[in-house]
């Protein structure tokens, strides 16, 4: 499959008017209402690593290669994307459905999210253009950044087709430093304290299961462990422990960002809500995973949980459903109607036809 | 592009520089209006008083407005903008107008919002790791504002003056994105006066805001899309410690190699800064650091952050310089030592004067890999053109400042030198690279877009503009390289004054 032909077959669906959906490994189709009947666009074909120039840590990819094969390519070279989201069933997520759903892991607290790592994007409009924007360097101020635009867009502006990526190094060691307490106040002080300090960390995450709370902080350098023990210092909470084997201990983090066949919300909070989102979570049985720094919180609910009494305690944060969206009435929170017009205006303008997931993203855009 | 030369005397017409309208209009009911929201002390519309505005940081391109306006809130520039959108004049919004790209021309004939009332920090929320300003106050204001224990990185070189509402627009960066980012990545909100006086709030202090990133597509877009008056920035904690070194070669490509790898060992230095022989000569004359004139490279090398990364990355730089032949590596002894270095490297523009009567100032980006075969393209270049070229560079992020030296009263050098500076460009691009790195557009190089983006990718960017401002009002005759108007929006028809000029085509 080519960039081309997928432009030609998007080309023709909009002017016959039917509505296509994009798709990588389908991990994360419960995202988003359905929205319209829409035909699926497997970008999976498109599936090639097009650059990897290890001397300047950049890539460039077609949408549907599988994140994990980008990795282990990268991985030859030393580096790394610093995307770790959770790759779904069977690995399956791919780079461009990663990017399409703005997802992201623990490494976000120092590496940003799918649009601090995007340098550039090729992408296909319902007309059947083909556009660039960015390029394959890091820094680049020339023309419009078109590719955070569509980060986070779930589709609905066009195919993304190619993406530049930034790469990192793959740190030589890691060490993880762990602490628990049954109270989210404390939690919450433990990490507020911790952000504060320039550490430097990978990864600063606090997660609640059950009674429990816990907190991850992660460092990746040659002196991964002396910065862990240093760190340890100003963790105010008990059993505190630092693990250099601490691969699975994250990989399971980072599977509390999903709830295969229940309701997963996003919260996007300051780091002092993180209390109230604990609290929130635990009436309805649920667990946490929050970047502790960042103010974003995952919460996984069992099926059926009601979503509302939930977004009416952590008002008027935004509390956006992921896992189980299909199935609850309300799965993206209200847009402030001044900055939906100007949403409605680009989705207007990029995409005329309305042949990108029409009704599936924000305010029935 | 940067000039340093002389401002011609006299009122000049930028060819090409967009117009309201084919003829003059009598803008009379419209300053009214705005003396009316804003004060008649704030509103200028003399000469000699708008000539003050006539360029930003780049000086040969110049054009004079038809009022100048400094509103002291965001209400008032809602105002301004609103009553512009309603007499369908294009304005302009300039923060410190220290921009090197012309992005804050004036539109002759237009408005011209100058920000620099708008100076209030109006929140700190260091438990959240926030600020948020108006756009008048300084880059540098905001890390004083949040310092010691926190800063925000971004630090173009004309911190101490340029503002945040200009780094919004430009999307600034600086000595130290490599390993910090650019302004995109730290700013979490901003409050906008949309083209047609509409207020909106994108983001915030909360991160991932739901619907499409309205942020990403406004940092950067050089004012063409709106107005910012309230900017939420992110700020971190100041690291715990900074080393310094600078480290001399025989050649550029020697410096390159070690920059790369120092980069290939995994190290992310806070700053790799290089210079070229020219660039360590004029500097040295300037900020007198005790630099070795006549010595082929200098790389000043920063790593900030954990004090035992710091001790460990530190002895492997100092002995990666050494194996690629630097005989001579200094290492600052205190923040005094420190702060020499870096006078030292930010001198290099200025003290280009020293060596010649006039300079542009250029801003390519490339591949890092690619520095060494870049850096011998350019001295060909230079010997074709008979002109001296200095190099000083953002090493890390592949970020060129080649300063083109000529002198402006030998007849047709200036031509000559502007001419190689596009050259230079042209390499950066065969090589993978870009345009710009951080200067911006603006006037200066919309016309090098086209050898970038084609058709295709620029019609892209005008529909977001066109979602944005499709009267085409804001900042027009910025970035894109010729004029283009936007479709139908549902409503009445109108034709446009460019349209009606035959100026311009309808997109």
């Amino acid at each position: 499959m080519t960039v081309e032909a997928a432009a030609a077959k998007i080309r023709e669906h909009a002017a016959a008017g039917r509505a296509v959906r994009p798709r990588g490994g389908g991990t994360k189709l419960g995202w988003s209402p359905a929205g319209e009947a829409a035909e699926d666009l497997d970008t999976r074909g498109l599936d090639r690593i097009l650059e990897h120039n290890e001397g300047d840590f950049t890539a460039i990819l077609e949408a549907g290669a599988p994140l994990v094969e980008a990795q282990a390519a990268f991985a030859r070279a030393r580096q790394m994307l610093a995307l770790d989201p959770p790759l779904g069933e069977g690995g399956a997520a791919t780079i461009g459905g990663v990017i399409a759903t703005g997802d992201s892991g623990p490494l976000r607290h120092r590496y940003g999210g799918v649009r601090d790592l995007v340098v550039g994007m090729t992408v296909v409009l319902s007309d059947g253009s083909i556009a660039k924007s960015g390029g394959k360097v890091i820094k680049n101020v020339a023309g419009y950044d078109l590719a955070k635009l569509f980060a986070g867009s779930f589709g609905t502006l066009g195919l993304i087709a190619r993406v530049a990526v930034r790469l990192h190094p793959v740190p030589s060691r890691t060490a993880t430093v762990t602490a628990h307490t049954g109270d989210p106040d404390a939690l919450a002080r433990a990490v507020a304290r911790l952000a504060a300090l320039p550490l430097e960390a990978d990864c600063l995450d606090a997660v609640w299961d059950g009674e429990m709370g816990r907190l991850a902080l992660r460092f990746g350098s040659s002196t991964a462990a002396e910065q862990a023990r240093a760190a340890a210092a100003h963790v105010e909470l008990g059993d505190v422990a630092i693990d250099e084997d601490d691969t699975e201990a994250w990989a399971r983090i980072r599977d509390l960002q999903r709830a295969p066949g229940g309701i997963v919300l996003k919260v996007s909070g300051r780091p002092g809500d993180l209390p109230a989102v604990i609290r929130a979570a635990r009436a309805a049985g649920g667990t946490v995973v929050s970047r502790g720094a960042l103010g974003l919180s995952w919460l996984a609910l069992p099926a059926g949980t009601p979503v509302a009494p939930i977004r009416e305690a952590l008002a008027p944060r935004a509390c956006t459903v992921l896992d189980g969206a299909a199935g609850v009435e309300e799965p993206w929170p209200a847009v402030d109607p001044g900055q939906l017009a100007v949403m409605q205006r680009i989705k207007a303008r990029f995409d005329p036809a309305r042949a990108f997931r029409p009704g599936a993203f924000v305010g029935g855009i | 592009m940067y000039v340093m030369t002389a401002v011609p005397e006299g009122p000049t017409v930028v060819p090409g520089a967009p117009q309201a309208d084919a003829s003059p209009r009598d803008l009379r009911a419209l300053v009214a209006e705005l003396r009316a929201i804003c004060g008649d002390e704030w509103v200028y519309t003399h000469e000699h008083q708008l000539r003050t505005y006539e360029s930003d940081g780049l000086l040969q391109y110049t054009a004079i407005p038809a009022a100048a306006v400094l509103p002291g809130t965001a209400e008032q520039v809602r105002d301004v903008v609103a009553a512009c959108a309603r007499a369908q004049v294009p304005f302009v919004a300039r923060g410190a107008g220290s921009g090197l790209s012309g992005g804050a021309l004036p539109v002759a004939d237009g408005v011209l919002i100058v920000l620099s009332r708008l100076k209030r920090i109006l929140e700190i929320d260091l438990d959240n790791g926030r600020v948020c300003v108006e756009p008048g106050v300084t880059n540098s204001a905001v890390s004083a504002a949040v310092g010691p224990a926190f800063f925000y990185p971004p630090d173009p070189s004309s911190q101490i003056v340029c503002s945040i509402g200009g780094n919004v627009a430009e999307n600034s960066g600086g000595a130290h994105c490599f390993k910090y980012g650019f302004t995109t990545n730290y700013v979490t909100g901003l409050e906008l006066v949309l083209p047609d006086g509409e207020v909106v709030q994108v983001g915030g202090f909360e991160l991932d805001p739901p619907g499409y990133d309205l942020l990403g597509a406004f940092v950067g877009s050089e004012g063409t899309l709106g107005v910012a008056t309230k900017v939420w920035l992110r700020v971190v904690p100041s690291p715990e410690t900074v080393r310094t070194l600078v480290a001399f070669f025989d050649h550029t490509r020697q410096a390159g190699e070690t920059v790369s790898e120092i980069v290939q060992g995994g190290v992310v230095p806070g700053a790799i800064e290089m210079m070229d022989e020219k660039a360590i000569e004029a500097a040295e004359g300037t900020a007198k650091a005790g630099f070795p004139v006549g010595r082929g490279a200098a790389l000043l090398v920063e790593l900030d952050g954990s004090e035992r990364e710091c001790d460990a990355r530190f002895e492997e730089v100092r002995e990666i310089c050494e194996r690629h032949g630097s005989d001579d590596v200094r290492v600052a002894r205190d923040e005094e030592e420190r702060q020499r270095f870096w006078k030292a490297r930010k001198a290099a523009f200025a003290a280009m004067g020293r060596i010649s009567p006039n300079y542009f100032v250029q801003d390519g980006v490339i591949p890092r890999t690619t520095l060494p075969e870049v850096l011998e393209r350019i001295d060909d270049l230079a010997s074709e053109y008979g002109l001296i070229v200095a190099n000083v560079f953002h090493a890390g992020d592949g970020n060129l400042h080649p300063l083109v030296c000529f002198d402006g009263s030998v007849e047709g050098q200036a031509e000559r030198a502007e001419e190689l500076s596009g050259r230079i460009l042209d390499v950066c691009l065969e090589a993978g690279g870009s345009i710009t790195g951080e200067h911006g557009v603006g006037v200066d190089k919309k016309r090098h877009m086209p050898k970038m983006f084609d058709e295709a990718d620029l019609d892209a960017f005008q529909r977001l503009r066109c979602a944005f401002d499709p009267a085409g009002l804001a900042n027009p005759g910025k970035v894109m390289p010729t004029p283009r108007l936007c479709g139908e929006v549902p409503g009445i028809y109108r034709q446009h004054p460019l349209e009606a000029a035959g100026l311009a085509d309808r997109f």
